[in-house]
């Protein structure tokens, strides 16, 4: 790790006034940035360390949506009362991320800034349609994940909350790394109003909709349906763990487990 | 006075693990002297390159930092490189190759992760950035990776010296009985496969404190290691060139090893030797990246195995090659491992009559393989137990009963097999039939239609393993070729007051020696266990010491602390016989009670020590006062542990994964102090053995890269992974040792793999894959079941 200051704000203007420049770093849980800083991976002049602010905490029902505060840990995410209610396959997801210590300690905000191809949530952003918001705007689900580590976020700008609108029906099945805990392969299926959607992770540079089976299953909500439909592995990641084919063949077997996990 | 209750047999919770479990213990990096500085170790990024110009202002420039040195710096002291302890004598009586290995780089870099330089600060971050700071000149050459390549005309050459990068091509067993067997089987089973490479992964990182004091000219090197006495007496002789007595080495508490803290490593003989020549304490710990790259690795071994069976399945002959892969150097036991902890194994527990294996092992550009739990063990286990589930799928007989046809026979012990072991004792189907019986086997079918009727296969594998441990007797290791001899010391001191301090050359990382050798002493001696304390690790309090690897500290180091309790014992009744004013030949030993034969005269241990220190009217022609007795033991053959696995698994042939299901041990480990431990050690070891068979796998890139460097790629077992396990033992005593135990310590380790893989083929046959590599990750068993369908999805890709 290479020396950096580190300033504590207790509110959000106060964090947004010490985000000046591009080598000064919000820090939320740290299970990624830590590890980077340590690793001397990056070299940040100043943390700005989110974990004082209220605002970014709780989680809460508004209308027909579940509001998670930006600095909410996965551990918080998996234990509510109010996600388990509202859409079970979140918490679920939530307790699917890494292991208790992360979940202890990372958030729903950092994860979805950092963007990581592997991360759960974004399947969740995706899959569900949600909504990112910003201390400058509101952002949607379906136009924030841009490619690897790349989102729609501007320099220094800060998720406050993110927003998922509760589905009549949802589910989340993941194959995890066996050494890192991340999604090889993680696939959201949820039945909204607006139709059936399907978000995946870990098998593309970002987060992403398979359209094909969402529009298999909008024709036929079944597991079949959406075993049925053969993902091209053109364009999947590939590494050691798993290879485009094999990546592309899980999407498949995924969303047929959660079509059924669903009731489909 | 009644002697306190017996302890050995049972499950003594360990005493060690209070402190352990209170942040009590004391580790390498809890030692802090003043004003010692901090080591950072300048690491090879290239897998193969020469080593030009190394600018030490570009460090030196860096606030904090005190020194920079290099190879150079050392080869100017007269430092010399870092030994191996085993010499194999190959084919036709070449000597292995033994090519120099510096402490830091001279003119070359062989892998990645090599130690080219070491910067010295005022504290670790300077350090570190002294390190990042240093400027060197790097010329980059091609790379040998894999053992496929390194044998191969025109392959790079690690070392200008190493022909081909062939360190030795070494054989055993008789070849033309061999190949007369095959000529007569009616059925011959082939197996081509990959014992693949890990990386051990103690929780402990390594770490070395070295000290000079010029006071006196004496050094002290504070190391991660199993075995100081080791350390000391290698660094002293090959390395630095030291006087042994001027040179203490301790190793404290050390946070488990696998065998990866055997070895004489670059970073001990770089602390100590430049603690002296800055004048000042050096402390150096690793972070985890460099424990990827430089522990020693274990296994990667690539071999070729047939078996040779007659028409109703009795084993004629077995025939191994295998190519070994040493990895840059050769480490301190690496040329032993593949030959005589490897080949001489392969008659397993069965009675095959001819065997002949071959051993080529290679110099590549990779990090030293060395001894890692089970070493060579597990790899001749897998070779065997693979090739033998083969053969029975392939004449569709039961694999038990293939292997109960041709088990060892109990009144066939001591039993000489064809590659020089003697077995002395063992009961092969008594452990078959329990563990056939603890997992139910006879109702496998009901359990595989039930997964069918789910959606999964389900496949039940065997392992019946042996081992040879309790390294070594020193006449059989100094014929294999040991520079050494492999026993064991201890002291046994009886306090004026009745308490009892132990010191054995014997090292307790994990393994609980406190509480286990406290149990024999106790025992033994008619004391309390909390009277009993275990001292190891420091070569200034211990007589000597070989250390802890190979399953040894019970068989090997416990005997000595037995045979040292005798001679107390002996004394003891000297003293007795002299108080009691009797003959010594009528004093009887019992419980810590020395009585006279026939009478009610008797002194209990605790004042016989008492007397041996207050000796007032001891006849002195006669009698020497004191009661403290050291022995050194060197056993009269390895011991062999022996067990069956049979391991239940459940695939999903949807995403590959597979689940362990059930896993039954059952071990004879010959007599057990405690059941605990031993059930402790046996767990451990199946993970290890689960994480080599489904999980681990150290991989590199074509040109050296080591890409499963962090935890992110490199995958080890967790809680999650491990299986509901059965256990039970069977026993047949050791012939040969006064404890009649076996070794314990790497029987999960050696016998899981087999019984995993075995299981997974078993699962899959009927979608028509024959074989999975390990590790059987998802991807591996997926893309086997596509490949066996004939490459629909790989077209796909
Ligand atoms: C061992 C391990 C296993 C893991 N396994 C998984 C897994 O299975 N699945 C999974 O999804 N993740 C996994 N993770 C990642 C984990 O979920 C982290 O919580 C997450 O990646 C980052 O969240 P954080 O709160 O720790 O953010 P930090 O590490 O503090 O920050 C990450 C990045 O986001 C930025 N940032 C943080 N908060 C905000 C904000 N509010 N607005 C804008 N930018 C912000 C930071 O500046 C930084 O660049 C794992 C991590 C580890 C260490």
């Amino acid at each position: 790790m290479y020396a950096f200051e580190y300033h504590r704000p207790s509110s959000l203007d106060e964090a947004v006034a010490l985000l000046t420049s591009e080598d000064i770093k919000p820090l939320a849980g740290g299970q990624t940035l830590i590890p980077t800083l340590k690793q001397r991976l990056a070299m940040p002049e100043a943390l700005v360390d989110l974990g004082r602010i209220e605002a970014l905490k709780g989680i809460r029902k508004e209308g027909d949506a579940i509001v998670i505060g930006a600095g909410t840990t996965h551990a918080e995410v998996a234990a509510s009362e109010v996600v388990r209610g509202a859409i079970p396959a979140l918490a679920r997801l939530a307790g699917l991320i890494g292991d208790p210590q992360v979940r202890n300690r990372g958030t729903i905000g950092g994860s979805i800034a950092n963007a990581d191809p592997a991360a759960d949530y974004p399947a969740a952003v995706v899959g569900l349609g949600a909504t990112i918001h910003t201390n400058t705007r509101t952002i949607a689900g379906d136009d924030y994940f841009q490619d690897l580590f790349t989102t729609a976020l501007d320099e220094n700008e800060l998720i406050t909350a993110v927003s998922f609108p509760i589905p009549q029906a949802a589910a989340y099945e993941k194959v995890a790394n066996p050494a890192s805990g991340y999604a090889v392969v993680g696939v959201m299926v949820a039945k909204t109003a607006g139709g059936v959607r399907v978000g995946v992770t870990g098998a593309g540079p970002c987060a992403f909709r398979a359209t094909a089976i969402e529009d298999a299953l909008a024709r036929s909500f079944t597991p079949e349906a959406a075993k049925g439909v053969a993902m091209p592995a053109d364009g999947m990641n590939s590494d050691i763990h798993a290879s485009a084919a094999y990546r592309a063949a899980l999407i498949s077997v995924l969303a047929s487990r959660a079509v059924a996990a669903c009731g489909g | 006075m009644n002697a306190p209750a017996k302890t050995v047999g049972t499950s003594v919770k360990r005493t060690e693990d209070a402190r352990f479990l209170t942040g009590r213990g004391r580790y390498t990096d809890d030692i802090n002297r003043p004003n010692q500085l901090h080591a950072a170790f300048v690491r090879s990024p290239h897998a193969h390159a020469a080593l030009g110009e190394i600018d030490k202002p570009s460090a030196m420039d860096v606030p904090g930092v005190v020194a920079v040195f290099t190879g150079a710096d050392m080869a100017a002291d007269g430092v010399g490189g870092l030994p191996c302890g085993w010499q194999v004598i190959g084919k036709s009586g070449v000597p292995m190759k033994e090519p120099a290995h510096p402490p830091l780089a001279v003119g070359r870099v062989r892998h990645v992760g090599d130690t080219v330089a070491v910067v010295l600060a005022d504290s670790r971050h300077a350090a570190r950035d002294g390190a990042e700071a240093l400027m060197i000149d790097y010329d980059p050459q091609p790379a040998v990776v894999h053992l496929a390549d390194a044998g191969a005309a025109g392959a790079p050459q690690v070392h200008d010296e190493v022909d081909g990068n062939v360190c030795y091509d070494w054989e055993i067993g008789d070849q033309a009985a061999t190949d007369e067997a095959f000529g007569k089987a009616a059925h011959v089973t082939r197996l081509e496969l990959v014992n693949n490479r890990l990386i051990p992964n103690a929780i402990e990182p390594r770490a070395a404190v070295g000290e000079y004091d010029p006071a006196d000219g004496s050094y002290t090197l504070t190391t991660t290691s199993q075995n100081p006495h080791v350390i000391r007496l290698l660094m002293c002789a090959f390395v630095l060139n030291l006087p042994e007595h001027k040179v203490r080495v301790v190793a404290p508490d050390v946070g488990g090893g696998f065998g990866s803290k055997i070895f004489h490593y670059a970073e001990e003989a770089v602390v100590t030797w430049a603690a002296a020549k800055v004048g000042r304490p050096i402390k150096w710990t690793a972070e985890r990246s460099e424990s990827f790259m430089t522990d020693c690795h274990g296994r990667d071994h690539v071999t070729t195995a047939e078996l040779a069976l007659d028409a109703d399945g009795t084993f004629l002959g077995l025939r191994v090659k295998t190519l070994a892969n040493m990895g840059a150097y050769l480490s301190t036991f690496a040329s032993s491992v593949p030959t005589y902890l490897y080949a001489t194994l392969l008659a397993g527990q069965y009675r095959t009559p001819a065997i002949h294996a071959e051993v080529k092992a290679l110099f590549t550009h990779t990090t030293p393989v060395d001894a890692y739990r089970g070493a060579g063990r597990p790899e001749a286990t897998y070779v065997l137990e693979k090739l033998v589930e083969k053969a029975a799928r392939e004449l569709k007989m039961d694999p038990a009963e293939l292997r109960r046809k041709n088990f060892i026979q109990p009144d066939q012990f001591p039993y000489q097999t064809p590659v020089a072991l003697a077995y002395d004792t063992g009961h092969y189907e008594a452990s078959l039939d329990r563990a056939l019986e603890l997992s139910e086997y006879s109702s496998f079918a009901e359990r595989r239609a039930a997964s069918e009727a789910k959606g999964k296969l389900r496949g039940v594998g065997f392992s019946c393993y042996i081992e040879a441990c309790g390294i070594a007797p020193s006449a059989v290791a100094g014929a294999l070729g040991a520079r050494a001899g492999l026993y064991e010391a201890a002291e046994v001191r009886f306090n004026p007051t009745g308490s009892v301090t132990v010191f054995t050359g014997s090292h307790s990382h994990g393994q609980g020696h406190e509480t286990t050798f406290a149990q024999i002493v106790a025992d033994r001696l008619g004391v309390p266990m909390a009277n009993v304390e275990i001292v190891h690790g420091d070569t200034n309090r211990i007589p000597f010491g070989m250390g802890t690897y190979g399953s040894r500290s019970l068989a090997v180091g416990g005997s000595a602390i037995a045979r040292a309790i005798d001679k107390i014992i002996d004394k003891g009744k000297k003293i007795a016989a002299h108080m009691l004013e009797a003959g010594e030949g009528d004093i009887e030993y019992k419980d810590g009670v020395f009585s006279v034969a026939g009478t009610d005269k008797s002194l209990t241990m605790g004042e016989i020590a008492f007397q041996a220190y207050v000796p007032h009217n001891f006849p002195h022609d006669k009698l020497e006062p004191g009661l403290d007795e050291s022995a050194f033991y060197d056993p009269g053959n390895f011991t062999y542990p022996a067990g069956t696995y049979i391991c239940e698994v459940e695939v999903d042939p949807e995403t590959g994964h597979v689940h362990v299901d059930r896993f039954t041990a059952v071990d004879d480990f010959g007599t057990i102090i405690n059941p605990m431990i031993v059930e402790g050690q046996v767990q451990g070891g199946i993970a290890q053995g689960l994480g080599q068979a489904l999980l681990e796998g150290a991989v590199y890139s074509d040109d050296g890269q080591l890409v499963t460097g962090s935890y992110m790629d490199y995958a080890m077992p967790r809680a999650q992974h491990i299986p509901d396990y059965r256990f039970d033992f069977t026993c047949t005593p050791c012939t040969h040792n006064p404890l009649g135990a076996k070794g314990c310590g790497e029987a999960g380790a050696i016998g899981s793999p087999p019984a995993i893989i075995n299981a997974i083929i078993d699962a899959l046959g009927p979608l028509g894959v024959d074989d999975i590599p390990m590790p059987a990750t998802p991807l591996a068993v997926w893309q086997a079941i596509q490949d066996a369908k004939g490459g629909t999805a790989r077209a796909a890709e």
